[in-house]
């Protein structure tokens, strides 16, 4: 025995015998995980979040989130002597006076932006590939409920430097409390200690933000992952692939030092962005005082959907019996989110009620093989495209040589026209790559090369494609339509009929597909 | 006339009387608009009055009128004073090349000389705001950045952004930057509100003040890009443009690069 | 599914392929030398760091394309730093991707199912469990414990009752009163009508009174906008023709939309424009709503000169300012 195993055989010792650690490293250690970079997206944001968590703990040291009011005589000249509150002030300290505190604050909050980033390209990567399917339905919810909690606490983050900018964003947050039925305006005066703006809001959006949200994230995330370690990660069609097996690398050597170096990679794009690119000059802004504006205010790119939901709102309220009623704040504010959200969380079950589908998938589909879940995302896609897209119609206005009012027109009919012409479009095109797929298996991959034949004929030579990929091109299951019953043994109509032709319906939609290379296809093209 | 006839066939003939009919033509345009002469005033007038006159009637009449009272295509001039048309005039505003929603600035038609003179007829027919004084456009002695600052973000952030990037009106008008704009002409807009910009009366927003959103302007264009690459400074659109783009594209490539079998 | 379809068969995993460096000594010993230069290129960066830490001036700014001209000890810092993160990252990948083991490891999957007879253990358990507890059986446990737990989370809610005041009629009152006098924001200088042109606008905040302080709460509701248009501009009702004076009007400068400060007034339009949702209003209207979300004009706020001759209000706005709520008789 070397000195180095004898000095590893001690600890891990020490160790096993007081955890019993050793049967369970044992097991863990040569985990398989299957090896896609599709795979690394949920990654990206969890190695943005531990970097939000390091950089923030940073700037809690100098931060001082109270709305008291300073005079500012610091170094940064442009605002020497003017009045602020001390959140303002001692984030231009962290910006001007602290060694890299520009810099981590830039690492900060470019990070919250690519946490942002990576949880919707790993939300579309699972809901494209059905990964949301039996059994990871819980998975799914608690990405949702990450993904909802991420845009309140970057909402909440940007707001802390109290800045013109992000002190506009509360007014208008304020605006959406207060325009609840009833109770606005208590809850707003419970939430702001009083009326807007006053001294309470920003400590308290400090102690949600530093630790209650990220307590919860940490809760979640750790469950998120948990439940990926024990169901074992799904993986793509392939030969090999089934399933009942994983096909990939083990924890430990590879699988370790491949995340752990990814870690390190996103860490050094985060650094590299925030040393070349400057974000959230709050210098620039001035701070907050509700009697200013600047021409082109937007909230971070994750709440700039909702903006362009309530630019594009029809000015709708009602007056009665003394009351009014904000519908032109709530429906784009609150109840059209809402209802995205909370499709959102359930699509997992309403799928399956459409399908009929109730058993374990751990092979994920290719996005052309569930035409109509496909369509249906990028119907969603657009939806959510064109409302950010007007979440900056001034900016874009005035760069592409448009005009607010024409960005506005096109908003309002583009959301209602584009997103089924998206699910339409998408359609057709998932159906055409299935054909495709199918021409590849029977008649094989074309070459360009042109023969002559003896007849005079021309033809193009084609390649049969692998075993490989003729299997992974056919591995898919096509699904079949549900026929549940309207009417019971005895001709009667049975209750839930109506809901079961619906599901019927539903089901049909939903198993259009180009059907699979058959034997009898197989032996048509002996022939040729 | 033999002569004319022999050549008539001659490669040269096209051009040469193209050019004699452009020659004809505008002589005779420019006699033609020339006749009627405005009434005549008792007071002697300098001699850059009259050429202020020459010009206008050449060249700003067809729009503002004769007598300057406007038509439905452009304002009257009457009262809008010397500090007025320097504006208009030096920032190739005006003469306008083309009337859509917005009147760019330009490369000025007219040179310096030339636009005294304009300044100074326009302003011979009625009362208006004079052109600042160097004198009075010292904002280095006399102005306050922070001042400025707050006076900026109070009175023009609305229209030209934060950082005075310029920004989007309705139906396509636009206020537009102000970086690399002349002191002067910054002074000018305030006091005569052009186009949609209202105007900046002295009372409610003093010369001091004026002078210190001038210096503040300044002090923001020579700013230096502090904390990286200033994306426009426009807020939050081109910071999402960017991690879309650069960060997410980035970070893709590597993990494509992670996943992929070694050699 | 339909087995009849299933004719293509699956190959099994395919047969592993050999790297350069698994093959090739020197193959290896390159992959091994590249890793280590980028795990020296990381070194460098942390030196850069330091360096730029210590040693680069917090006054020096240099130029760079793209970039502009910009902080030089912030620049390099970030770089410095990003290059250490980066390079042990790629050397990492680098090193795992080209010499440590890449065959491909199966295993097998179990049914997330548990077996039916833990299953039956469980039942017997829960069953047993309850049936100890009897909760069914004794419903005056039952209820009194649900009283109790039900109460008790009434406590907390309780706790929060001091978060802050019942808004009370806090939402329509301004310092706007009968007399007040208009003043210039920033500045507290008195208004003349003859301070304002035609086409001017000055943004306004009530006079204070002898020794009181301005808050953010009360410029919240405070702030008002004064233009100045020719008075045939107006297409205004005898009343609130009333409420300008000779062809200056004041209007609240917090928008009845959402709450930004409306201040972009568009003199050859007469239109004000609202950045956050682009709400535009029509000034000889009253700022009627022209386009944009905003359900209601922005309230007006009557003017007239006192005995000096200064702009004054004549009485308090006649309606709540600023953004709606469930109260508001906007009727």
């Amino acid at each position: 025995m070397t000195a180095r195993e004898r000095v590893a055989g001690t600890v891990a010792n020490y160790v096993d015998e007081r955890t019993g650690a050793a049967a369970w490293m044992k097991k863990n250690l040569n985990k398989v995980f299957p090896d896609h970079w599709s795979f690394l997206l949920g990654e990206i944001a969890l190695y943005s979040f531990i970097i939000l968590l390091l950089s923030g703990t940073f700037l809690t040291f100098w931060f001082d989130p109270s709305q008291r009011e300073v005079i500012y005589d610091g170094d940064y000249q442009p605002l020497s002597g003017l009045k602020m509150s001390a959140a303002y002030a001692s984030t231009l300290h962290i910006s001007f006076e602290v060694r890299g505190g520009l810099l981590m604050r830039q690492i900060h909050h470019w990070a919250a932006l690519l946490f942002m980033v990576a949880i919707v390209v790993h939300l579309l990567r699972v809901y494209f590939t059905g990964a949301f399917r039996k059994p990871r339905e819980f998975n799914w919810i608690i990405g949702v409920g990450l993904l909802t909690l991420g845009i309140v606490e970057g909402f909440l983050g940007y707001s802390l430097p109290d800045d013109l900018l992000s002190g506009t964003g509360i007014r208008i947050a304020e605006a959406i409390i207060q325009a609840l039925p009833v109770v606005g305006s208590y809850i707003a005066f419970f939430a702001f200690g009083g009326a807007f703006p006053g001294e309470s809001f920003i400590p308290r959006i400090y102690t949600v933000h530093v630790l209650l949200l990220p307590g919860i994230f940490l809760a979640l995330i750790t469950v998120h992952l948990m439940l990926v370690w024990y169901q074992k990660h799904t993986q793509y069609p392939g030969p090999g692939r089934t399933e009942k097996n994983v096909v990939g690398y083990p924890l430990f050597p590879v699988y370790m030092a491949k995340a752990g170096g990814f870690f390190f990679i996103v860490f050094g794009v985060i650094a590299f962005l925030s040393a070349v690119a400057s974000i959230n000059p709050i210098w620039l802004y001035g701070p907050y005082t509700p009697g200013q504006i600047s021409a082109g205010s937007q909230p971070d790119w994750y709440m700039g959907w909702l903006d362009g939901l309530v630019r594009m709102a029809p000015p709708l309220e009602t007056h009665a019996f003394g009351h009014t009623i904000s519908w032109n704040i709530l429906i784009p504010g609150l109840i059209l989110p809402g209802i995205m959200f909370t499709g959102l969380a359930l699509y997992p079950f309403i799928e399956a009620w459409i399908s009929g589908d109730k058993r374990e998938h751990h092979i994920l589909d290719r996005p052309r093989n569930v035409p109509n879940r496909t369509a249906l995302g990028a119907m969603a896609l657009t939806f959510t495209i064109v409302a950010l897209l007007n979440g900056g119609n001034d900016i874009i206005a005035t760069t592409f040589n448009l005009t607010i009012n024409q960005m506005m027109w096109f908003s309002r009919i583009g959301i209602l026209v584009l997103p089924p012409i998206a699910f339409v479009v998408t359609k057709r095109l998932c159906l055409s790559l299935q054909r495709a797929d199918r021409d590849l298996v029977l008649h094989g991959r074309e070459t360009g090369t042109l023969v002559r034949m003896p007849s005079g004929e021309f033809v193009e030579i084609h390649e049969p494609i692998s075993a490989e990929k003729a299997w992974t091109l056919t591995q898919h299951e096509q699904p079949v339509p549900l026929e549940l019953p309207a009417t019971d043994a005895r001709g009667l109509k049975r209750p839930g009929a109506i809901k079961n032709k619906l599901r019927n319906r539903m089901s049909r939609a939903h198993a259009v597909a180009v059907p699979k290379v058959s034997a009898q296809d197989l032996k048509e093209i002996e022939h040729h | 006339m033999k002569y004319l006839s022999r050549y008539r066939r001659h490669k040269a003939v096209a051009p040469l009387l193209l050019l004699f009919a452009l020659f004809a033509i505008g002589t005779t345009f420019s006699v033609a608009s020339a006749t009627t002469t405005p009434s005549q005033s008792a007071f002697a007038r300098s001699a850059a009055i009259d050429e202020g006159r020459e010009i206008f009637l050449k060249g700003c009449s067809s729009c503002h009128g004769l007598n300057l009272e406007g038509s439905a295509i452009a304002p009257s001039l009457l009262g809008v004073g010397a500090a007025s048309v320097d504006f208009q005039v030096g920032t190739g505003r005006m003469p306008v090349a083309d009337l859509s929603a917005q009147i760019m600035r330009k490369t000025p038609v007219y040179n310096a000389r030339e636009t005294a003179a304009l300044a100074e007829y326009v302003a011979s027919l009625a009362p208006g705001p004079a052109i600042p004084t160097d004198a009075s456009l010292n904002y280095e002695r006399d102005g306050s950045t922070a001042e400025g600052g707050e006076l900026f973000r109070t009175n023009c952030a609305m229209c030209h952004n934060f950082a005075a990037q310029g920004g989007a009106l309705t139906q396509g008008k636009y206020a537009p930057t102000l970086m690399g704009v002349e002191p002067k002409y910054i002074y000018e807009a305030l006091i005569t509100g052009p186009q949609s910009m209202p105007v900046f009366s002295d009372k409610t927003l003093t010369p001091g003040e004026k002078l210190s959103i001038i210096k503040w302007v300044k002090a923001a264009e020579a700013e230096p890009a502090l904390g990286g690459a200033s994306l426009g400074r426009v807020g939050p659109v081109t910071e999402g443009l960017l991690i879309w783009t650069l960060g997410i594209g980035l970070l893709i490539g590597v993990a494509v690069w992670l996943a992929m079998k070694a050699r | 599914m339909s087995s009849e379809l299933e004719v293509i068969k699956d190959p099994g995993v395919p047969a592993h392929v050999h790297r350069q460096a698994d093959l090739d000594p020197r193959a290896e010993k390159k992959a091994e030398r590249q890793v280590a230069i980028l795990f020296a290129l990381s070194a460098l960066g942390t030196i850069l760091f330091i360096y730029s830490y210590i040693w680069i001036s917090e006054d020096l700014f240099i130029y760079f394309p793209i970039l502009g001209t910009t902080n030089a000890k912030q620049l390099f810092l970030g770089l410095g730093l990003a290059l250490s993160l980066f390079f042990i990252g790629a050397g990492a990948i680098h090193w795992a991707k080209t010499l440590m083991p890449d065959e491909e490891v199966i295993a097998m999957r179990h049914e997330m199912r548990s077996e039916d007879e833990d299953r039956r253990a469980l039942v017997e358990t829960a069953k047993a469990g309850a049936g100890a507890a009897a909760l069914g059986r004794r419903s005056l446990i039952k209820r009194s414990l649900g009283l109790s737990l039900g109460l008790i989370g009434l406590s907390p809610l309780l706790l929060l009752r001091d978060l802050g005041p019942l808004p009370g009629k806090e939402l329509e009152k301004t310092s706007w009163k009968t007399g007040t006098r208009l003043v210039t924001d920033p500045g507290d200088r008195p208004i003349k009508p003859s301070d304002l042109e035609v086409g001017a606008v000055a943004q306004v905040l009530p006079e204070l009174a002898q020794g009181e302080e301005r808050t953010l709460n009360n410029i919240g509701k405070d702030a008002v906008l004064l233009i100045r248009l020719r008075p045939e501009e107006f297409q205004l009702d005898a009343q609130r023709l009333a409420m300008t004076y000779q062809g200056i009007i004041a209007f609240s400068k917090i928008c009845s939309h959402m709450g930004c400060a409306v201040a972009l007034y568009e003199q050859q339009t007469k239109h004000l424009l609202c950045p956050c949702h682009q709400s535009t209003f029509d000034v000889p209207r009253a700022a009627k709503v022209i386009f944009g979300p905003a359900a209601r004009p922005l309230p007006q706020l009557a003017i007239s000169v006192d005995q000096e001759g200064f702009l004054v209000a004549q009485r308090p706005f006649s309606e709540p300012v600023g953004p709606s709520y469930w109260e508001r008789n906007s009727q």
